[in-house]
């Protein structure tokens, strides 16, 4: 009897023990319902995703990560970056050229990331320039902007840069009408004279390379956004439009009269058939494509002056109208390719097309009119269902590949969720404050990780410490695992982020460039080592050979300038190590401080414009001795005869 | 029988395992006390002389082979230069006899690992603090590595 007590105690005490330990150590992201838990990144940690969020107005893309909430980077694209010389140093002021000259801002509005077999690979993030039209692509190994194609033909480049399943397009659209080509007339012509355009821009599947392939001229309506088919799909291309009246003054009214406008669904599978059988027109434009080429570690401008162009008028099949109400602004297609949502702004309902819908009523042309060629579809035989009660001012719907959407109501600052093909509202949730688009990782693919929901809000107002008039915009984490949608963070952002995309971290972080390779640096004027340093005098021009390492310039000393030269600094940073950038910067130079990378070479220029001895130095903190990175150089009246001396 | 037995095993262990050690020969004697040496460091004797890295084993050293020697000195120009000079101080200490002064497995692996060099073994803690400047890996092989080691087997003074 005693033995059996014992054996029984033992066994109640190991059981428990084990049950105490075993869920004391469940501490999976989702073990517990405390917030907290599930969005703290320990220190050393690394976070699930990266986000990319755009800066809007600020011109730059920001990264983050999820689910921290933490800000890793911010990257210069259209706007000049005087945190690293972006847009200043003569290496990268060549990617901000346009056929108006050199550029230094544009309002970046949509990252999209590049998809292989419609799944996020981790190779590139393009993101448009809204106001002198552009496509730029951030090349994710280095994190830095690769390549700036402007587009032709177009004005407000909003609808832009929505890439294709396999990113053969990267496309672009008019949300302003513009004559085309551009010439001098009355505003008030706007119904005669203006016209939009839909442009495709290939990508070479290998470089990643942008060429303008072909343009659609379409009419006069603001075209807002866009997403390709994909799945059942693919290969036809989805965009909204609102002022299908054609308005061209106060908008606000004269653009919301029509209680539908149109969504141009484009077949450019067909289009690549007509180009090949030359239907297309070439048309005299002038739009610069700007590349950095690594191997010279120089930013190339080409300019281009012709462009083919599509007219519908003599392309049957290429694009047809949806109805959709009412000034419509996202177009969202669902993982399957079936379902394309739109965000009927000004509409009390999301009205869901159905792509086998869509080609049913192509085949029995069941059409109800025309516009320049362009047969419109009748609603009644595309529509595949309205989500009703979807809240007031709904814009994007983001899928998480569980058989759910999610749309974003602007004016009544909420996130609805509904089911695809019930087209029933299941949970709601408000966010803080006016969201304007949402980002599933991956819900924009044919593969969401419906695990977060990110939503992107305009004002902030009460929620965070305030910062005078002018208050940031912000970012909220939502937990969408599971039936209902819970609130996790709330984090401010760069600028304005009007759309964003998430990918999971390893499709990126093994792969990223740590150096460049002193080796393969084929910069003009590089110094490969502290031997081929020089300071040499072309005439005005002088240009200075110079390295960096930890910790001293070489020449630290330089001799023989005049007031009146133009003087390049080329500076190679001969570090070979991650993570080792240095700083350059001389008294009264009017330009931003160079940040050159290991292996790099980068170019000041500076005009020295009164005689006497000016110091430079380091401005990145890159050792102990970094106090002690500095050097002077010396300018002379021109008259004077020093001669270029250094050391 | 049996107890005379068991007591002459027993004395037999006895013996054998307390009494009776040689006396260590000089090798030996210092052989344990460079164990105690490097284990004061954390690191083993083989890491105390070649340092701690990915040679983890002597090389043999053949006679100074010219070719490798020449790319050796181009690679010296290319990534050590701007740190270190044959004969003054720079960045770094000055390089002629560095062949003389550490075994070529040191060299390599203070070549090819620097950080964790400087971070435990006490020659090259010590040299970190003597210059205030950390060495960096330079993204050279193994083989490129060899080469900076004939090149500086043919300047040092003899």
């Amino acid at each position: 009897m005693k033995r059996k007590t014992i054996i029984i105690s033992a066994a109640i005490l190991i059981i428990s023990s084990l049950l105490i330990f075993n869920c004391s150590e469940n501490k999976g992201t989702f073990g517990s319902d405390d917030a907290a838990s599930k969005v703290y990144v320990a220190p050393g940690q690394y976070d699930e995703f990266y986000a990319f969020m755009s800066g809007g107005f600020s011109g730059q893309v920001a990264v983050y990560g999820l689910p921290s909430g933490r800000l890793f980077k911010t990257i210069g694209v259209f706007s000049q970056h005087p945190e690293t010389g972006y847009g200043y140093s003569e290496e990268t002021r060549p990617m901000l050229m346009t056929s108006f000259g050199e550029v230094p801002w544009d309002d970046a509005h949509h990252p999209e990331l590049s998809q292989t077999d419609g799944v996020t690979d981790g190779r590139w993030l393009f993101i448009n320039g809204n106001n002198t039209p552009r496509v730029a692509r951030i090349d994710l190994r280095s994190f830095e902007t690769a390549e700036i194609i402007e587009i032709p033909n177009s004005g407000g480049n909003h609808g832009s840069p929505f890439i294709t399943m396999n990113t053969e397009y990267v496309v672009a659209s008019t949300r302003f009408s513009v004559p085309i080509p551009q010439k001098d007339v009355a505003i008030s012509s706007y119904k005669e004279n203006f016209k939009g355009t839909l442009s495709f821009i290939k990508v070479d599947e290998k470089s990643g390379e942008m060429n303008v392939s072909f343009q659609i001229l379409v009419p006069g309506f603001n075209y807002d956004l866009a997403h390709a088919g994909k799945g059942v799909s693919h290969g036809w291309a989805f965009f909204t439009s609102y002022n299908s009246e054609q308005a061209n003054t106060l908008l606000e009214v004269n653009a919301s009269q029509n209680d539908k406008d149109f969504i141009a669904a484009v077949n450019w599978k067909l289009a690549e058939k007509y180009l090949k059988e030359g239907k297309a027109k070439l048309m005299a434009a002038e739009y610069y494509r700007n590349y950095f080429d690594e191997s010279t570690q120089t930013g190339v401008s080409e300019k281009n002056t012709s462009v083919k162009v599509l007219n519908p008028a003599d392309c049957p099949g290429l694009i047809y109208y949806l109805p959709t109400p009412k000034s419509p602004h996202g177009v969202d297609v669902d993982p399957s390719g079936e379902y394309i949502a739109a965000g009927g702004k000004l509409a009390a309902v999301i009205p869901v097309h159905s792509f086998s819908k869509m080609i049913k009523a192509i085949e029995n042309k069941d059409f109800i009119g025309e516009v320049d060629g362009i047969p419109i579809l009748k609603y009644e035989s595309v529509i595949a269902g309205e989500v009703q009660d979807c809240g007031l001012g709904p814009l994007h719907t983001e899928f998480d590949g569980k058989g759910y959407a999610y749309t974003s109501a602007f004016i009544s600052s909420e996130v609805v969720k509904w089911k695809i093909g019930t087209w029933e509202v299941v949970d709601r949730v408000p966010s803080y404050y006016s969201i304007g688009h949402l980002m599933i990782p991956g819900g924009d693919s044919k593969e969401p990780s419906g695990k977060y929901l990110v939503s992107l809000n305009k004002i902030t107002k009460d929620r965070y410490l305030p910062t005078g008039p002018e208050l940031c915009q912000s970012a909220q984490l939502f937990d969408i695992s599971g039936d209902k949608m819970k609130l996790l963070l709330d984090f401010p952002t760069v600028g304005e982020p009007h759309y964003a995309q998430a990918i999971p971290a390893e499709r990126i972080k093994d792969k990223i460039k740590k150096i460049y390779k002193l080796e393969e640096n084929n910069h003009k004027y590089r110094a490969r080592n502290e031997r081929e340093t020089k300071v040499v005098r072309e005439g005005n021009e002088v240009r200075v050979y110079m390295t960096t390492t930890r910790t001293h310039f070489k020449p630290d000393n330089i001799e023989g300038i005049k007031v009146g030269d133009k003087v390049y600094f080329h500076i190679t940073n001969l570090e070979q190590d991650w993570d080792v950038p240095h700083g350059f910067a001389i008294k009264g130079m009017q330009t931003s401080e160079l940040l050159i990378m290991p292996g790099q070479t980068k170019t000041s220029v500076w005009y020295p414009k009164k005689a006497g001895v000016y110091p430079f130095y380091c401005t990145d903190f890159c050792s102990a001795l970094h106090q002690e990175m500095s050097g002077y150089v010396r300018v002379s009246d021109p008259k004077s005869d020093v001669k270029i001396s250094y050391n | 029988m049996t107890t005379r037995l068991i007591v002459f095993l027993l004395t037999a262990l006895i013996i054998g395992a307390c009494g009776g050690e040689e006396p260590k020969s000089k090798e030996e004697s210092n052989a344990s006390f460079k164990e105690k040496a490097a284990a004061r460091f954390g690191l083993t004797v083989f890491e105390l002389d070649n340092g701690v890295g990915p040679i983890k084993e002597n090389i043999e050293l053949k006679p100074v082979n010219k070719e490798l020697a020449a790319m050796g000195e181009k690679l010296f120009i290319e990534k050590c230069s701007q740190c270190h000079k044959l004969d003054e101080r720079y960045t770094g200490p000055a390089i002629r006899n560095a062949s003389k002064d550490r075994s070529p497995e040191y060299i390599l692996n203070m070549i090819l690992n620097p950080e964790e060099m400087t971070k435990k073994h006490p020659e090259a803690k010590k040299m970190l603090a003597m210059y205030a400047n950390q060495m960096t890996f330079q993204n050279v092989t193994q083989d490129d590595a060899f080469k900076l080691l004939e090149y500086l087997r043919s300047v040092s003074n003899n």
